[in-house]
């Protein structure tokens, strides 16, 4: 490689910017993780040095997981999450294919109509969403809550998607229509692997105000059954004391699932079988 | 089994019209070649053919049958892609024969006509790789087996050699041609390139601006071209055009190809000075600035030596002078 490139200075810099991007964006993750394993007086004495012998306390832990029903809260998070994801890059992925493949009247508008709601956010319609959700018997349900994640994340999945799949090759898709495959066998087996990249990309983007969204689940699903991860880390927060153990420990734990799930989708960022397919 | 017909076939993308009334005849077994410039709908005919594109009015014919309105995969052909086209995520093996298992064919049928294609493209090795542990050429060749083991009515070529290098494309030319005689099938073949078009083809169709300007033989084309435009467009230097009223002439354009010209140092029809010589080997051409012919190139077989900035005096063969009138037509 040229020593233009591999400069020492120019190395150092650069790394220096990462770094120090890296820090700002981690600290308070580990700043959250850190004090959840510390005693209250631990938290409020010292809140940013690591848990000592002496501070080092599991209480907001045993909190957790003793006070309320945690892991039914993780489950309804992780349902309603993996839920809306599936139909948002499902029907986003079907509606991108046909605004990028068929030639119809209305095309462009309908593409545009279909991207009007990156710029509207969804939580202006609250009140007539409520109001929708109590005339079909759906408050209170993790129904309502997918059914509102999935208008929310299809805009931008179908705006993304339908970019990447005007790239996919008409020859390959041709092709597989002289071969006699249906257009549906076309759609899944052909250019949905080819579009796989952006499929992870937007399954992030959708996933992570899902996981951390209040709004929806506060208003239209706020019954013990139903709640959230986020929502049941409420009942921490009080108006006058505030279990800050338990808090941090709730929210450390919620990191968890997301990260498995970002693990999962980045891997799939990796391009493995789609090259070679043209040119 | 294997005719084609097109009867006034037209195809517009919303106001602009790419197809302007195509009619066309294919004999079975015929090679017949689509040429023509960037942009005038060589890629679109072979698209309606193949039932990928539904035209705007015609019709298309496959053995006599109207396919207008038949599935691409129900009309017996195959086409192979610029592109290549491959499936991904299959073996060579599979891309071959996903085809047929979409179409119902017994298994044993499929393995024999994979060893059939695969032993006459060389591709034995390779039937267990992906698209993506294969070199250009390779692809290439599975593609064009994807269509042999189709056993179709009808080949489709869309530039299948132009993403090939110029030594994987004499090759690949060749197999193409071996191929044809081996399968008398009837192929129809599109190409930008002068030199596939004319070793290839029994006859040539050649397209300019959606509307077919001849058909004919190689040979009557180069020979006999109907127009300025066909005339310009076969040959390779392309044909010299000199304005008829600069010579004295009563036609607007006087056509001569560079290979019917001949050069003398001291006299000749018309005087010019020397502008470049391009030096191939087994001829040469010269590019000669004329007082009253203009820019004239000339193609000499052989070594030929000339400087530039020498003079030099262009002969036309009389016999193989085109006249064209104003229409561009020539004139008789
Ligand atoms: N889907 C489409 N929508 C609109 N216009 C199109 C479409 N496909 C092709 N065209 C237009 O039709 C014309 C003919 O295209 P076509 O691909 O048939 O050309 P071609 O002769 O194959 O050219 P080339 O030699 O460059 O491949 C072009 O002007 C092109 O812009
Ligand atoms: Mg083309």
């Amino acid at each position: 490689m040229s020593t233009a490139t591999r400069s020492l200075p120019r190395t150092i810099g650069a790394h220096a910017i990462l770094i120090t991007y890296t820090v700002i964006a981690l600290f308070p993750v580990i700043l959250v993780v850190m004090n959840s394993f510390k005693s209250r007086a631990g938290i409020f004495g010292a809140p940013l040095t690591p848990p000592t012998t002496k501070t080092f306390d599991l209480i907001g832990y045993t909190t957790v997981f003793g006070q309320g029903d945690f892991f039914h809260y993780f489950q309804n998070s992780l349902v309603v999450t993996v839920a809306s994801l599936f139909f948002v890059l499902l029907f986003g992925a079907m509606a991108a294919f046909a605004l990028s493949e068929y030639r119809f009247r209305g095309n462009t508008l309908m593409g545009l109509y279909l991207a009007l709601g990156i710029m509207i956010p969804i939580r202006l319609g609250t009140v007539a969403i409520l109001q929708l959700m109590v005339a079909s018997g759906l408050v209170n349900t993790l129904t309502a809550l997918i059914l509102v994640y999935t208008a929310q994340g299809l805009p931008l999945a179908i705006f993304i998607l339908s970019e990447f799949m005007k790239q996919v090759s008409n020859d390959l898709k041709n092709a597989g229509r002289i071969d006699g495959l249906s257009e549906y066998t076309i759609f899944f087996r052909l250019v949905l692997p080819l579009v796989r990249p952006a499929m992870a990309t937007v399954a992030v983007f959708t996933m992570i105000p899902i996981w951390n969204d209040l709004w929806f689940p506060l208003i239209l699903a706020p019954s013990e059954e139903t709640k959230t991860v986020t929502l049941g880390a409420q009942l921490f927060l009080g108006q006058f004391v505030t279990n800050w153990n338990a808090i941090l420990a709730a929210l450390s734990l919620a990191i968890l699932p997301v990260l498995i799930l970002y693990v999962i989708f980045s891997r799939q960022l990796i391009r493995g079988i789609t090259s070679g397919a043209v040119k | 089994m294997g005719s084609l017909k097109i009867e006034n076939v037209k195809k517009a993308f919303g106001p602009v019209e790419v197809l302007k009334g195509i009619d066309l005849e294919v004999n079975d077994g015929e090679f017949v070649v689509f040429v023509g410039p960037s942009g005038c709908g060589k890629s679109t005919l072979l698209r309606v053919i193949a039932g990928l594109e539904d035209s705007t009015s015609g019709r298309v014919l496959i053995d006599g049958a109207d396919v207008s309105i038949t599935p691409p995969a129900k009309r017996g052909i195959a086409m192979v892609f610029q592109t290549y086209a491959l499936y991904p995520h299959l073996t060579v093996r599979n891309n071959m024969a996903l085809g047929l298992k979409q179409a119902g064919t017994p298994a044993a049928e499929i393995e024999r006509r994979i060893k059939i294609a695969s032993a006459m493209l060389s591709l034995e090795p390779y039937l267990e790789r992906r698209p993506a542990e294969l070199s250009g050429g390779q692809r290439q060749r599975v593609a064009i087996g994807r269509a042999v083991v189709r056993e179709p009515k009808l080949f489709l070529f869309d530039e299948p050699l132009s993403n090939l290098d110029a030594a994987l494309r004499v090759n690949t030319r060749l197999e193409i041609a071996q191929l044809h005689r081996r399968l008398k099938a009837t192929m129809v073949y599109v190409t930008h390139d002068q030199v596939e078009a004319m070793t290839l083809a029994d006859r040539l169709v050649v397209l300019n601006a959606g509307r077919i300007e001849q058909i004919g033989s190689p040979m009557e084309l180069y020979n006999a071209p109907a127009n300025e435009f066909v005339a310009g467009f076969i040959g390779s230097p392309k044909m010299n055009f000199i304005d008829g009223a600069k010579l004295g002439e009563t036609a607007k354009t006087i056509g001569v190809r560079p290979e019917h010209l001949t050069v003398d140092a001291k006299s000749g029809a018309w005087k010019g000075t020397v502008v470049h010589a391009e030096h191939l080997g087994a001829d040469t051409n010269l590019y000669l600035d004329c007082e009253k012919a203009g820019l004239i190139t000339v193609r000499i077989f052989g070594v030929y030596n000339a400087e530039p900035g020498s003079v030099l005096y262009a002969t036309p063969d009389a016999a193989k002078t085109y006249r064209f009138g104003a229409d561009g037509k020539v004139l008789k």
